[in-house]
């Protein structure tokens, strides 16, 4: 399984990361020689087998709709890099 | 280097038989790591202002006639746990200033039980890495060697307590990240079975394999500290609400009688020599004592580093999605638009390793791959577990090496990530499958440390501890000290 520059400038978009032209070779070379790893799945026999998605026999617990936590929203916010009267300052999204 | 390293039984008898106070074994932590641990970069963030107030406040305790086994005793944490008013970075760039408003679960038991933080330890960044040469703070160095790795993605924990600067701390085992470390630095790691021990407050990397364990100098010292880790908790939606046993009630029970499986694909021609030979030794160690070895087969265990670089990527590029420079992290300066601020963002803030785990993660998952790729990888997980399954109904543990080789030179494996990978092929699937498992040491090759690994069956933690205790009475490769020759 061999990737190309612009598969890798794709997924690099879907994961929002910014990939510079010199790094982008070696992605190519590091990420194919990944998927080559994991590609000797696909030799496997594994019709009939159900999907495993989490290794204990257990459902997902429920709990009663209840608050339960206090509002700490200026504590957390402490750790924003740019907050304004209480809200998230990012750079304009609609013109 | 001289190294006094006595064990967290040994500490805990000398506090209550008052011939020394916490204080004074937390000013002795805290100098042999501010006096450089020995050069072995194994902490991040050292923290002797709380550390010396707990230590006083546990003195006190004591003297009140409160104190419980663990009360004073000096300890460090992972990186990764969130630590209220402690800087936690998790080993990245992107947490360099993150000041958790809270504390991890494990914390919080740790420090109600009266154990002593002296500092956070470093680690592969988002442990992701089996040598801890990923961490933006730098490698780690192993104790035995300093020109190799101490193993990751918990060493900086590893090698703290194999060099003697506390005497023991925690870890996170997500595909070998506590076992691994334990081998190569010649301590003992116990990695529970998954949901035993809350995950709330531990940076999430891969959040169906992620759990919480501990690493120390014996099985004995690692069973006292698991007690005080181990239980439900509402806050992890994983978490396992099952009784918590006493662990150290069964870790003199007689192996008399009790059957060892010994899979054959543990044995593989990728086993360094020496480390098979250490391991041969210690599996008739414990025929002495009285178990009785038969073989096993785990035909699918060959399938778990490729699945395990399927489903974890996966998780980790889903559970990293939240690094955007907007909440907290990492902010990148001068984006004019939202987009350019989460792609420069986690560019700078992220490391190599992480990002070609994302990105992998983000493949695997990407539209008309799916099935390919992670459904594929779900089921090659549940053959895997399968075989584990099927071993345990003929035996009570299953025992083979840790690792294949002892401790690798760092650089040696940086430029290939699959061969640095191809490392945790003996502690994967033990994860794959959700299942507990302990490393401890069991002789030398080269001059290193090999560990021993022992898996029991879900929620068989008081089993592993019960073996590697038995072999630990039986043996003192857990005694011995890195520098003595050095």
């Amino acid at each position: 399984m061999s990737l190309s520059r612009q598969d890798v400038e794709h997924i690099a978009h879907l994961a929002r990361l910014q990939v510079s032209d010199d790094e982008l070779d070696e992605y190519v070379a590091k990420l194919s020689r990944i998927l080559e790893l994991v590609a000797q799945l696909g030799a496997v026999d594994t019709a009939g087998v159900t999907p495993m998605a989490h290794p204990l026999e257990m459902g997902q617990r429920l709990r009663p709709d209840e608050a339960t936590e206090t509002d700490r929203r200026e504590l957390y916010q402490e750790n924003a890099p740019d907050v304004v009267h209480g809200l998230y300052r990012v750079p304009k999204v609609i013109e | 280097m001289t190294t006094q390293r006595p064990t967290l039984v040994e500490l805990a008898q000398q506090l209550e038989a008052g011939d020394v106070s916490s204080r004074e074994l937390t000013v002795g932590a805290l100098a042999r790591i501010q006096a450089g641990g020995d050069g072995l970069n194994a902490f991040i963030n050292v923290c002797p202002d709380s550390a010396l107030a707990a230590a006083d406040a546990a003195d006190a305790c004591r003297a009140r006639g409160n104190a419980g086994p663990l009360t004073g005793v000096p300890f460090a944490h992972k990186d990764i746990f969130c630590t209220q008013g402690v800087t936690t970075t998790c080993g990245s760039r992107m947490l360099e200033n993150f000041v958790p408003p809270y504390d991890a679960t494990v914390v919080a038991r740790l420090h109600n039980a009266g154990l002593v933080t002296v500092g956070k330890t470093n680690m592969d960044e988002f442990a992701m890495g089996s040598s801890n040469e990923t961490s933006y703070f730098g490698a780690v160095r192993n104790p035995w060697d300093t020109e190799r790795t101490p193993g990751g993605s918990s060493g900086g924990s590893a090698a703290a307590v194999a060099a003697g600067l506390v005497p023991a701390a925690t870890g996170t085992d997500t595909g070998g990240s506590i076992r691994q470390p334990a081998a190569l630095t010649g301590i003992t790691g116990l990695k529970p079975t998954y949901g035993r021990v809350s995950r709330f407050g531990m940076i999430a990397f891969a959040s169906s394999l992620d759990q919480a364990g501990v690493l120390a100098l014996s099985a004995a010292d690692a069973a006292l500290v698991l007690q005080a880790m181990a239980g439900f908790d509402p806050h992890d939606s994983t978490s396992a609400d099952a009784a918590v046993p006493d662990y150290t009630a069964g870790l003199n029970d007689d192996l008399k009688g009790k059957r060892i499986g010994v899979p054959s694909e543990f044995f593989d021609a990728g086993l360094d020599s020496g480390c098979e030979q250490a391991i041969r030794a210690a599996l008739s160690e414990l025929e002495q004592l009285g178990a009785s070895i038969v073989e096993v087969s785990l035909p699918h265990l060959g399938l778990s580093v490729p699945t395990y670089y399927i489903v974890a990527p996966a998780e980790a590029s889903s559970n990293l999605s939240r690094f955007d420079g907007v909440r907290f992290g990492h902010r990148a300066d001068g984006a004019e638009t939202l987009e350019e601020l989460y792609k420069k963002t986690r560019q700078e803030g992220f490391g190599a390793e992480v990002k070609r785990r994302i990105m992998t993660g983000t493949y695997v998952l990407s539209a008309g791959y799916y099935d390919a790729y992670y459904l594929k990888a779900q089921q090659t997980r549940q053959l895997i577990a399968d075989d584990f399954r099927k071993a345990f109904e003929t035996v009570d543990l299953i025992a083979g090496p840790t690792t294949p080789t002892p401790a690798f030179r760092l650089g040696e494996k940086t430029d290939d990530p699959v061969q640095m990978y191809l490392n945790d092929i003996y502690t994967i699937g033990v994860n794959l499958a959700g299942l507990p498992g302990i490393s401890v040491p069991c002789g030398f090759a080269a001059g290193l440390p090999v560990g021993l690994q022992l898996i029991g069956p879900h929620f068989g933690e008081s089993v592993v501890l019960n073996f590697a205790h038995q072999y630990q009475q039986a043996t003192d490769w857990h005694r011995q000290v890195p520098g003595a020759g050095q």
